[in-house]
């Protein structure tokens, strides 16, 4: 198993403790989608505004563990601003992270060299595959933005 | 004369043996699942080297030998509990969830009406709770709750507006989450007052104390082998032998029918009927060899010694962290066992539990199954700590050492 230090690096723990983006915006214009994880019960509450094909605004509350709260947070600050494109993107590339596969469990393996370094201070989750009960917290804010985006599109 | 030794107890036990992280086994989680004693673990395999065929089937020796194994099984259940009736009132199921499950579509469905009250508790694992609730749905009884007070304890102010009308008053012996112990026996008579049978789910009690059916006055009783030193994959369902026999089968097929005929089927007399299929044979073997471990330790025993772990614990909880780690359940040892929910300050319980591990300490984070219960006191999730009949003070060192460590890396 690897250690600790691996899950719980620095960044994650800044974004834990002071969590950016926190807060609500008006619905409507906001789009409003709530997140839960039975297993551990975490909760992430998503404002996503959407203006001339960007993410232009997004706010959030929520409680939970270090892992999905930072999470949530590094997200906020990765899409906010971006084109629905860009967002789309990131998304994809986070989903590509959280994957297991095989060799990536492997004793000793190193994670993948996959392009961690377009992901900006988000790569500070790639360890969290290596803790493959905890994938499902760091996903909880992108799998509620992924659907928050498609019910605001189908509106 | 018992003669526990709890040092013992962790020597029979092979997984206690093992490291984790570089570190040895610290377990305490036997609230979700116990870990077996070497002597379980051979009979099992006792079993399967030398005994096993199907039961109640051939007329070979060692069908013979399978299905008096099994049978034998029933009836140590029926001792360790004090069955009136004996074995001939104990059904094995899956576990307990299995057993709540048959109570409320074979019981339930047969003796209840519309708007008949089940009565249950805020402080009941999901499995004493959702069976009630798929019974209101689809037979359209009331499913009531008894609160829980701020002392962690039953809130029984009210409890005969509640139990008015009611057809069962169903109870955990001890609460998975606050370690809260029920007094059955005053439940049995407010119940029998009541004109209401009483169930009890007896996963938590079982094996951290003597269980008497008779002596409380018990109607039902349901637990699982793997929280009581045995196997996964078996549990029991105990009923009183005049309220079983009223009882049509919940699942069928083969082993549960007297007769099968193009035009319909008879059910089998007796506790087969509720045996649908080739049962959990090799698992019962290992859950009567549980019985008869634990019955050696002594559940008198066992209880004093838990209860003296959990008082230590509790104290030296409070001594260490003052209000940074809160015990969520009562912070006396009366009517109260080993199960310690702790919320942590600033700290996610998963990331308690991450933390732990990487100690070498096994406890649980999460709701527990009893969201009623976690909702009544503005819980999502704990990090819980349980302990067993092999639990030593060392296991509490490894926790508040292991708790140190979490509070100093979130803080
Ligand atoms: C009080 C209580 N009831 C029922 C259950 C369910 O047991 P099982 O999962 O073996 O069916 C549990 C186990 O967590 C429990 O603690």
């Amino acid at each position: 198993m690897a250690p600790l230090d691996d899950l719980y690096r620095e960044i994650i723990l800044d974004h834990y403790r002071t969590p950016r983006n926190r807060g609500e915006l008006a619905t409507p214009p906001a789009h409003r989608v709530e997140g839960f994880n039975p297993l551990c019960g975490d909760e992430v509450t998503l404002y996503l505004e959407l203006r001339d094909g960007r993410l232009a605004d997004i706010k959030m509350t929520g409680r939970g563990c270090s892992i999905s709260q930072a999470s949530a947070s590094l997200m906020g600050a990765a899409v906010k601003g971006k084109t629905l494109e860009e967002v789309n993107a990131a998304l994809e590339r986070f989903r590509q992270l959280m994957t297991v596969t095989e060799t990536r469990l492997d004793e000793g393996a190193e994670p993948e060299p996959l392009d961690v370094r377009s992901l900006g201070e988000l790569a500070a989750l790639a360890g969290v595959v290596k803790f493959p009960v905890r994938i499902k917290c760091a996903m909880l804010a992108w799998a509620t933005l992924a659907q928050g985006l498609s019910e605001a599109s189908s509106h | 004369m018992s003669s526990y030794s709890p040092a013992r107890v962790r020597a029979d036990v092979p997984m206690l043996h093992r490291q984790v992280h570089g570190h040895p086994l610290t377990y305490l989680d036997s609230a979700s699942s116990t870990l077996p004693p070497r002597a379980v673990i051979e009979a099992m395999d006792r079993y399967y080297e030398c005994h096993h065929s199907n039961v109640h089937r051939g007329v070979y020796l060692t069908a013979e030998e399978a299905t008096a194994d099994y049978e034998g099984a029933r009836a140590a259940v029926a001792r360790f509990i004090n069955a009136p009736g004996g074995a001939e009132e104990v059904v094995f199921t899956k576990n307990t969830t299995e057993s709540f499950n048959l109570l409320a579509r074979s019981w339930g469905a047969s003796q209840t009406q519309p708007g008949d009250a089940v009565v249950v508790t805020e402080m009941e694992h999901h499995a004493n709770v959702v069976p009630w609730f798929q019974l209101r749905d689809s037979h359209g009884i009331e499913v009531r709750f008894i609160p829980v007070g701020d002392d962690f304890r039953l809130d029984l102010s009210h409890v005969e507006r509640v139990l008015a009308g009611a057809k069962l008053l169903s109870v955990t012996g001890m609460s998975n989450v606050l370690g809260t112990r029920n007094d059955l026996a005053a439940l049995a008579r407010l119940a029998h007052d009541h004109g209401a049978l009483f169930a009890v789910d007896g996963a938590q009690s079982v094996a951290h104390g003597s269980t008497d059916v008779a002596r409380d006055g018990i109607d039902f009783l349901a637990f699982s082998g793997h929280k009581m030193l045995g196997p996964t994959g078996v549990g029991v369902l105990w009923a009183r032998r005049s309220l079983l026999e009223a009882m049509p089968p919940f699942l069928g097929g083969g082993g549960m029918i007297a007769d099968v005929r193009t035009d319909g089927f008879t059910p089998a007399a007796g506790v087969a009927r509720f045996e649908a299929g080739t049962p959990p044979i090799a698992e019962a073997v290992g859950l009567h060899a549980a019985i008869r471990y634990l019955e050696g330790l002594g559940p008198d025993a066992v209880e004093a010694h838990e209860r003296e772990l959990t008082r230590d614990a509790l104290e030296r909880l409070e001594s260490t962290f003052a209000d940074r780690v809160r015990v969520i359940g009562p912070h006396d040892v009366i009517d109260r066992g080993g199960v310690l929910s702790l919320d942590v300050e600033g700290v996610h319980p998963h990331d308690v539990a991450q933390v732990l591990d990487q100690h070498g300490v096994c406890v649980r984070p999460g709701h527990h199954c009893a969201k009623p219960l976690m909702r009544r006191f503005g819980l999502a999730a704990t990090a819980r700590a349980s302990f067993g009949p092999y639990s030593l003070t060392r296991d509490t060192d490894a926790l508040i050492e292991g708790l140190g460590h979490a509070l100093a890396l979130f803080a």
